[in-house]
């Protein structure tokens, strides 16, 4: 069977690899001219919290992420297993009660186990919430290895190229283009999101820290390098052009907050692109003849992408035998 | 309730922000039984009204927009965002924010005023956020705004109503002005109590959107809207000052 998926970003890539695994005929294309280029997930924290994302997600988020773990476990490299913590300011720990009668398998920690999981913060706060079985991976390795795993499945990969208009070539086109499929799906969205890149050696981070703030929702993932990802801003709006002096102010205070040491850190990068999203901001796999839909992962691209990867891949071979 | 001659049957506003998503914003709103909704725009619009998508969500619930000009700093900032909530919205109601301070976010009755007075003189019918203070009501009043909208406590602080004798003292000197407690309400019983001191109204956002069940709640704040305007309309009884002996104690003659 030959497909081709029209986008690379982090549903293209899951959900190519899907079907290289069970022997389909796969090609990519996405309209970028290299890897990340044109993919909203290339600006995403990387941080597969399943549990934690229960604050403000429906419960399918949780069981459906938690599968992302050992999935990204076992194909990607970088992907680390130690948790998320959780934390706010003596004055917001009512933030805190709510986020944990909102989530589940956590552990309350105070200060001495704060200081015990992340030395840089001891002193710094006195109450939080350890999700231990949370894990984290830096989403451009990540992309990258996928796309080394689909060349070695012989899976062909072009930037740069327009999908062809005649598509009679292929049996099935399975459209992961994100915000830019909004033509072909009315009731898609963009909330846009607003990061930075910064990079220090004053302080280490061993896992996703959680910032609990009640204007601003701030999380630092640490990366390869001394490199930290500062993010994000929740905006419902399409402008995937910018980032506003307000956004980065609020980011940079948050991270400032966190530790002072990110006041001396250099800035790497800032950069704003839109989350695709549904009405119920959950993703959807929509089968319009041969063209299935594989969008809508809002800010739950690497949490999501495997499960729904693993059911377009379901659905195509179905339809195949269906068809036979 | 009529406010700037449009008939009201729910005393409850509902805000559209923070919500896990536009189809739980769609479900809440149905549950509260809301006919007014607020929306924000200033933040959305990043100058080419990029936030169309969330506004025709909103636009399309059946309910009364108010649109907001929430995040805003200066008066030129709010006219400028209020101007495109028109533009947006097609309606000349504004819900005037103008923000003076980072933390609390409590307005600056200064630029409130001014604003106020501008957007008056459009043609906007204003429904300004600000505090409780009798001096600035009388102010917005001469501006031109035929609403009130004082704050219960600071946004998204779910502290209640900070200051009852504040909020009765308007109510005492404007009785035929609108009343919409706006602002700090985190529980259905504030919401109840706003209602049986005689305000018209009730807004809030947080309280519905960060709840466990933002569907839940927001029927259970219906329903005690609902009760604090029964009870209002229905005379409550006064409390009774006991810890004062009365003289004479009828009755203890006898037994002494």
């Amino acid at each position: 069977m030959r497909i081709r998926v029209i986008g690379a970003g982090v549903a293209g890539l899951t959900a190519a690899l899907e079907l290289a695994e069970r022997g389909a005929r796969v090609e990519v294309i996405d309209r970028g001219p290299h890897l990340g280029a044109a993919a909203c997930s290339w600006c995403a924290g990387g941080m597969l919290a399943p549990w934690c994302e229960r604050e403000s997600s429906e419960p399918v988020v949780a069981e459906l992420g938690r599968r992302a773990i050992d999935w990204w476990l076992r194909r990607c490299p970088g992907t680390t297993r130690k948790g998320t913590l959780v934390i706010a300011r003596p004055r917001d720990a009512g933030d805190l009660t709510h986020f944990a009668r909102r989530t589940e398998r956590f552990d309350w920690v105070d200060g001495d186990r704060i200081a015990d999981l992340e030395p840089d913060l001891a002193g710094r706060f006195h109450k939080g919430l350890f999700f231990a079985d949370e894990a984290h991976l830096d989403p451009r390795s990540a992309l990258t290895a996928l796309a080394a795993r689909l060349v070695d499945f012989g899976v062909s990969l072009r930037f740069g190229a327009e999908a062809p208009t005649g598509d009679s070539d292929v049996d099935r086109i399975i459209d992961c283009r994100g915000f830019a499929a909004q033509g072909d799906l009315p009731d898609l969205r963009g909330v846009k999101g607003e990061m930075l890149l910064v990079r220090t050696h004053e302080i280490s981070l061993q896992r996703p820290v959680r910032l609990l703030h009640p204007r601003i929702a701030l999380y630092i993932v640490p990366r390869e390098k001394g490199l930290f990802m500062i993010g994000a801003t929740m905006i419902e709006s399409s402008d995937r052009s910018r980032v506003t002096v307000r956004s980065a102010v609020e980011l940079l205070n948050g991270a400032y907050s966190v530790h002072p040491a990110f006041g001396e850190a250099e800035i790497v990068e800032f950069g704003a692109d839109v989350r695709p999203a549904f009405p119920d901001n959950l993703p959807a796999i929509r089968d319009c003849g041969r063209t299935i839909y594989f969008n809508g992962l809002y800010r739950h691209g690497f949490l999501l992408a495997p499960a729904f990867a693993t059911r377009v891949a379901d659905a195509v071979f179905h339809l195949e035998r269906l068809w036979r | 309730m009529l406010l700037y001659n449009v008939e009201l049957a729910s005393p409850l506003m509902l805000g559209t922000a923070q919500y896990p998503s536009p189809a739980i914003v769609a479900a809440a709103v149905q549950a509260s039984g809301a006919e007014v909704v607020t929306v924000s725009l200033r933040r959305e619009a990043s100058g080419n009204l990029a936030g169309q998508a969330f506004w025709s969500i909103i636009r399309d619930l059946g309910t009364r927009v108010l649109p907001n000009t929430a995040g805003c700093r200066t008066v030129k900032e709010a006219v400028t965002t209020a101007h495109m909530a028109r533009e947006v919205f097609g309606t000349p109601w504004i819900k005037l924010e103008v923000i003076g301070e980072e933390d609390t976010l409590q307005p600056d009755v200064f630029g409130l005023v001014e604003a106020a007075r501008v957007l008056t003189e459009e043609g906007f019918q204003v429904f300004p956020y600000t505090t409780e203070d009798l001096v600035v009501a009388e102010r917005l009043l001469a501006a031109g705004c035929r609403v009130l909208m004082p704050w219960g406590a600071p946004i998204g602080s779910g502290r209640g109503l900070n200051n009852v004798f504040g909020l009765k003292m308007l109510r005492a000197h404007f009785p035929d002005v609108p009343l919409v407690v706006d602002a700090g309400i985190g529980l259905p019983s504030h919401a109840a109590a706003a209602m049986e001191l005689g305000v018209d109204a009730v807004l809030l956002n947080t309280a519905v959107a960060k709840a466990g069940d933002p569907v839940g709640m927001a029927k259970a704040f219906a329903l005690a809207v609902e009760a604090g305007l029964l009870a209002q309309r229905a005379i409550p009884m006064e409390p009774r000052e006991m810890a004062r002996p009365s003289t004479p104690v009828f009755g203890r003659a006898l037994l002494a």
